[in-house]
Order: structure tokens, then C-alpha cells, then sequence
């Protein structure tokens, strides 16, 4: 069966990402080979699979964290390449959560969203806090505007990086494994916030095995082994009848748990 | 509940402490005693009385550059010698620090360039300066390089009323004509500042409220240079300048920055600058990946990450150990002596000490200046230190 046909449905809008026989290389190590992958605007994806499968080189070639030698990348519009102001064009519109939250420790809460829109977009600082307090509610801790990332929780710390990358307003989130690093309860209330902005129609690709927030919240499940695309599908077909053995493997072990 | 036993003196740690540390301190105050008491003893059979008196005895030897200070030969005393030696010390370090600083910064950061070449250069000058002795330095830029290489007085290079030759570098200096007219023109060029900061201060509320940002270093530097000038014609050009003129052998009149302590400043300034690079490179690369990610990640130059994200954090690392390095510079201005540029412990602890043979008052006295220098450093950068450390629970 081909995944084309769920991706059809009339909520989701026109092609936000579009990644043509996308192939990178460390040294001799092929890590992604083939890639394709189109990713519609509104759309939410999961990428799941086991480690070194090249599942967060991926989504990190979107906002050019990794350079690709072969294929391209397009991201609203505009493609990838060396050119310095593509490049930073398209992080501006892309936003991006790391699993260690990577959090300016000198700076606060409130001076870490307000960084970017201030010194990329030119915005007065008046307005930019206005915006950031704005986000810090929505992740349930404006009471920290003040603090320094090193007073927070793990948990609050990743909420906070969340409220960082939205303050850019930006059409596209990216998640590496944001969830990796927490304690079960920190995961919770880090999940909560996700599926929030999933609600809100936010164009999402997540590298995460929360499986219970995938179910919930993604239009498609990626799987992904030894650098290829193996097996993508709606969430009910994908865990309820995998079709790839490497991905009956994985779920098998992931699940059972 | 029982009453608690009492503890023989002899197994009580803390009677134990306090009787080994008053032990201790017996034995170093006796041993500094007895020191003491010895060098006075071995002094008093010389015929050398210890004590200050000395002070107020006519220095009988000239000293050439003592530029915030009068000395004369015939009229100035020992003492005068150890402050004109303090002031000497303090310039060259002073002079040095900065540069070094500087320096060292530019190299620490070029060492991190992904340019092979660029990296690769910075390396070498690092180990060559690091690795090969200060004295030998300070003696071959002096000894083999400037005073071959620079003309005599007689044929000095000319730049406008600037000369440079192989005595050092001469320049005209200001005198004041008309000190009403100098008092006018300070007030109006403090007028001026003042001016200027509540303009940066307006700068920083629009950029706040409008994010559009001012260039408030040029405007300041033309607006201080050209109304600065406007303002020294205003108050009746107060100043009149003393040029170098040539004599018979040398230069005469003007001010003049002597050969040895350009070359023990030069030296200096590589030597300790090699030293801070390497601070500055272990301070960047401190900072972990994630951090330089996270900003490009949400749209910041390359030159935006490194002033706001890279520097901010690596400055945290490279300040303790750059401490060492500019109270090393101080010391280390000491060896000033192989050039024969006149610092404390050249005029004070060299020629004042064989003159009068008064070794204990005047080593006592460079150590306490030596020591008063460093703690004042050192006090001055924990203070910054301790502002920009990061706020953790």
C-alpha cells in the first residue's frame, strides 16, 4: 500500500517540505541514503527507529545542522544550498527543540525567547517581551521569566526551549528526541504543551518513541533503519499492522515494555 | 539522658588543632626572627645602620625617562627614585596588558578558524612566543632587531613632528598657555560627554521601543572629535606644543618614549599574548555545540552567535587564568633590567640598594609593591569574574 493516498486528506494544505533523493555521507559512512519525503503544511509527523538510523540527521539537514552531499531539500519555497541567506531564511521559519534543551545559560527565560526575535527580526524589545510572556504562558511558566535556565527543572527547561523557537513564530517545528533527556513525570507535562500546539495546526516533524503521543497526535508514523525511509504509515495501520519485519522487530521490542 | 563523657585533652581534635597550629605559628615567628635579626646584625658589623633615613639623601645618579614626575639630577632624593620606579613599572605593565590583550584575543580566535593556514599560523606564533624564554625575547627585539635596524637621531624617520630612531620615539608634547582658557574648554568638552550619554541612553529607549538601532560609537567618536576641536578654537586654543628639535647628539625638547621600554613592551606583549590565546581557545572551545546549534537554529548570524551565545560564556573560563597571566606580565617587567629600562626593581632594588646597601628596608619595600599590584589586579577581575558567573539554583 502506498502512503500517498492518506496524505490526501482535505485538512492538510499544500507541500511545506519537499526532499528529493535526499543522500549524506560521514566520511565513507552512508547515513542517509534515498531519501524522499513530502511534508504537507499542518501536517504532523513521527519518526521513530532505532539509534543510528539516521532519523535525527534528518530532520536536522532541514534547518541545515547537517549538510547533505546529494538530492534537495526545499522548505517553503525555498531550497537549500551553500547560499548563506537561504540558509538563514529558512531557520528563521524553522524552529528547532534539541533532547538537551540547549537553553543560553547567562541569559534568562525572558532574555532566552527574546534573543532571536530581537536580533533576527528587528523586533522593539518591548513587543518581543510582550510576545515571549505570551509563549511562556502557553507553556505554563511565566512565573520563571526571570530565572536562569539553571534554577529550572529538566522538564521546565524543555518547555521553555519550546517557547524560545516560538517566539520566532515559525511554520514548521522540528523535535529531536525532545522528551529523551526527562524523568516520566517531566515527559508528561513537555507532552502536554506538544500535543497543545499539534491542536493548534502547527506543521510538526518529531523524532521521539513516545508511542502513546504518536498515536494521538501524528497523520503519519516514519520508521526508519540503517538510513532509509522503511515503512511509513497512519498511525492505527502502522502500529496495529506493520507491514516490515525490521519494523514488527522494533515495535516488538519497544512495546512490550 | 546521660551526661557526655568527657574527652581526655590529648584526644580531643579540637584542643589538638589549636595546640598544633600554635605550635606552628612559635616556630615561623622564630625562624623570621632570627632572620631578621641575623641580616640586621651582619648589616650593623658593616657599618650599615638599618632604617629610613636614606630616604631624604640626594640621589647622585640621573634617570632618563621619568615622564608624570620631575627628577633632577642634584636635587632629587632616593625616595623619589622609588616612586619614579612604581610609575615606570606601572606604565609598561599597563601598556602591556592592554596590548597583550588584545593580541591575544585576535590570536586566540584565529586559532579556532576553520582556514587551515589562518589556524595553523596562529599556532606557531603561539609555541615560538611561548616556548622561548622572555629575557632571550626581550634581548634579541632590543639587541638584534630595533637598535640595528633603526637609524641614529641624525637620521631619524620623520613623521610630521614625530621622529623615531634608535633612542626611542619622540613626540611633541602639549603645554598649557592659558590655563583659564584650558579650564573653559574641559568644562565645555565635560558639557559635551554629558551630552552624548543622555544621547546613547535615548538610543537605547528607541532601539527598545522601535528596534531601530543607531550607529551611537561613530556619531559619538565624530560628534566628540569635530566639536571637541570647534570648542579648543572657542575657548582661544589654550595649548601650545613643545616640538623634538635635533640637537648636537640627540633629540631635545618634546616628549620622548625610550627604545628599551618599546622593546621590553613589545616582548612582553607577544609573550604574555600567546599565553591568553591559549586561554581564549580553551575558553571557546568550552562551550558546547549545542549552544552555537541552538542559535543558528533559530536564526542568528554566525557574528550574532559568537558576540551574544559564544563570547558571553567562554569569558567565564578565560578570565581566572588571564588573571595569572597579566599579574605574570607585571612581574615579569623585571627583567627590564637586560635593556636598561629604569622600572623599580632596576633604579630601586639595583642601583639604590648597591648605592646605599640598605637590603632589607628596600627588598621589603618592591616586594610590598609587587604584592600591592597583583592583589590589586586580582582583586579588580574577581570582582568582574564573580558579576558574569552564571546563576545555577
Amino acid at each position: 500500500m502506498t502512503t500517498d493516498t492518506h496524505m490526501a486528506s482535505a485538512e492538510l494544505g499544500d507541500t511545506i517540505i519537499k526532499i528529493d533523493e535526499l543522500n549524506k555521507w560521514y566520511g565513507q559512512f552512508h547515513v542517509l541514503k534515498d531519501i524522499n519525503l513530502d511534508v504537507k503544511r499542518g501536517e504532523r509527523i513521527v519518526i521513530c527507529g532505532p539509534s543510528g538510523s539516521g532519523k535525527s540527521t534528518l530532520i536536522r539537514c532541514i534547518n541545515r545542522l547537517e549538510t547533505h552531499q546529494e538530492g534537495s531539500i526545499v522548505v517553503d519555497g525555498i531550497e537549500l544550498t551553500e547560499d548563506t541567506k537561504h540558509i538563514n531564511d529558512i531557520r528563521r521559519e524553522v524552529g528547532m527543540v534539541f533532547q538537551h534543551f540547549n537553553l543560553f545559560p547567562h541569559l534568562t527565560v525572558l532574555e532566552n525567547c527574546t534573543l532571536a526575535p530581537i536580533w533576527v527580526r528587528k523586533s522593539p524589545k518591548r513587543e518581543a517581551e510582550d510576545i515571549a510572556m505570551r509563549y511562556l504562558e502557553r507553556v505554563k511558566i511565566p512565573e520563571q521569566a526571570n530565572k536562569y535556565p539553571g534554577q529550572l527543572s529538566g522538564g521546565q527547561q524543555q518547555r521553555v526551549a519550546i517557547a524560545r523557537s516560538l517566539c520566532m513564530n515559525p511554520r514548521v517545528m522540528l523535535f529531536d528526541e525532545p522528551t529523551s533527556a526527562l524523568d516520566p513525570e517531566m515527559i508528561a507535562e513537555v507532552l502536554d504543551v506538544m500535543v497543545g500546539l499539534a491542536e493548534d495546526g502547527m506543521t510538526m516533524l518529531c523524532v521521539t518513541h513516545e508511542m502513546g503521543f504518536a498515536r494521538k497526535v501524528a497523520n503519519r508514523v516514519i520508521f526508519m533503519d540503517g538510513g532509509q525511509i522503511v515503512e511509513q504509515n497512519q498511525p492505527e495501520e502502522f502500529f496495529n499492522n506493520p507491514q516490515n519485519d525490521r519494523t514488527q522487530l522494533f515495535l516488538s521490542q519497544i512495546l512490550q515494555h | 539522658m546521660t551526661e557526655r563523657t568527657r574527652i581526655p585533652l590529648h584526644r580531643d581534635p579540637k584542643v589538638r588543632a589549636i595546640l598544633v597550629q600554635v605550635l606552628a605559628a612559635v616556630v615561623v615567628g622564630y625562624g623570621f626572627y632570627s632572620l631578621f635579626q641575623t641580616t640586621v646584625d651582619n648589616l650593623v658589623a658593616r657599618g650599615i645602620q638599618t632604617g629610613t633615613s636614606f630616604f631624604d639623601e640626594v640621589a647622585p645618579f640621573q634617570i632618563g625617562f621619568t615622564p608624570f614626575f620631575d627628577y633632577t639630577l642634584g636635587q632629587s632624593k632616593y625616595i623619589d627614585v622609588f616612586f619614579v620606579g612604581i610609575q615606570n613599572t606601572i606604565l609598561v605593565a599597563v601598556l602591556g596588558i592592554i596590548a597583550a590583550t588584545l593580541l591575544g584575543f585576535f590570536i586566540g580566535v584565529i586559532r579556532l578558524s576553520p582556514n587551515w593556514l589562518v589556524s595553523r599560523g596562529a599556532l606557531v606564533y603561539i609555541e615560538v612566543f611561548r616556548n622561548v624564554p622572555l629575557l632571550l625575547q626581550i634581548m634579541f627585539w632590543n639587541f638584534a632587531i630595533f637598535l640595528p635596524t633603526l637609524p641614529a637621531p641624525k637620521n631619524s624617520i620623520a613623521m610630521g613632528a614625530f621622529y623615531l630612531n634608535a633612542r626611542g620615539f619622540h613626540t611633541p608634547l602639549p603645554v598649557i598657555e592659558n590655563t583659564t582658557g584650558v579650564a573653559i574648554w574641559i568644562a565645555l568638552l565635560t558639557v559635551l560627554g554629558i551630552g552624548l550619554l543622555m544621547f546613547a541612553r535615548r538610543a537605547k529607549v528607541l532601539f527598545e521601543e522601535t528596534g531601530q538601532r543607531l550607529p551611537v560609537l561613530w556619531i559619538s567618536l565624530a560628534v566628540l572629535i569635530i566639536g571637541g576641536y570647534i570648542f579648543y578654537l572657542v575657548s582661544g586654543s589654550p595649548l601650545s606644543f613643545d616640538e623634538p628639535v635635533l640637537g648636537r647628539f640627540n633629540f631635545k625638547g618634546g616628549g620622548q618614549l625610550p627604545l628599551p621600554l618599546f622593546s621590553l613592551w613589545f616582548a612582553l606583549t607577544l609573550y604574555t599574548s600567546a599565553f591568553i590565546a591559549e586561554n581564549v581557545r580553551a575558553g571557546i572551545q568550552s562551550v558546547s555545540h549545542g549552544q552555537t546549534e541552538a542559535a543558528y537554529a533559530l536564526g542568528l548570524s554566525r557574528k550574532n552567535t559568537v558576540n551574544l551565545v559564544t563570547i558571553p560564556q567562554a569569558l567565564r573560563v578565560i578570565i581566572p587564568p588571564t588573571i595569572s597571566q597579566y599579574l605574570n606580565l607585571t612581574k615579569n617587567s623585571s627583567l627590564a633590567v637586560a635593556v636598561g629600562y629604569e622600572e623599580l626593581v632596576a633604579v630601586w632594588a639595583g642601583i639604590t640598594l648597591n648605592q646605599t646597601g640598605q637590603a632589607l628596608v628596600i627588598i621589603g619595600m618592591t616586594v610590598a609593591v609587587y604584592e600591592c599590584l597583583s592583589l590589586l589586579t586580582s582583586f579588580v577581575l574577581n570582582w568582574y569574574n564573580k558579576r558574569i558567573q552564571l546563576t545555577e539554583r
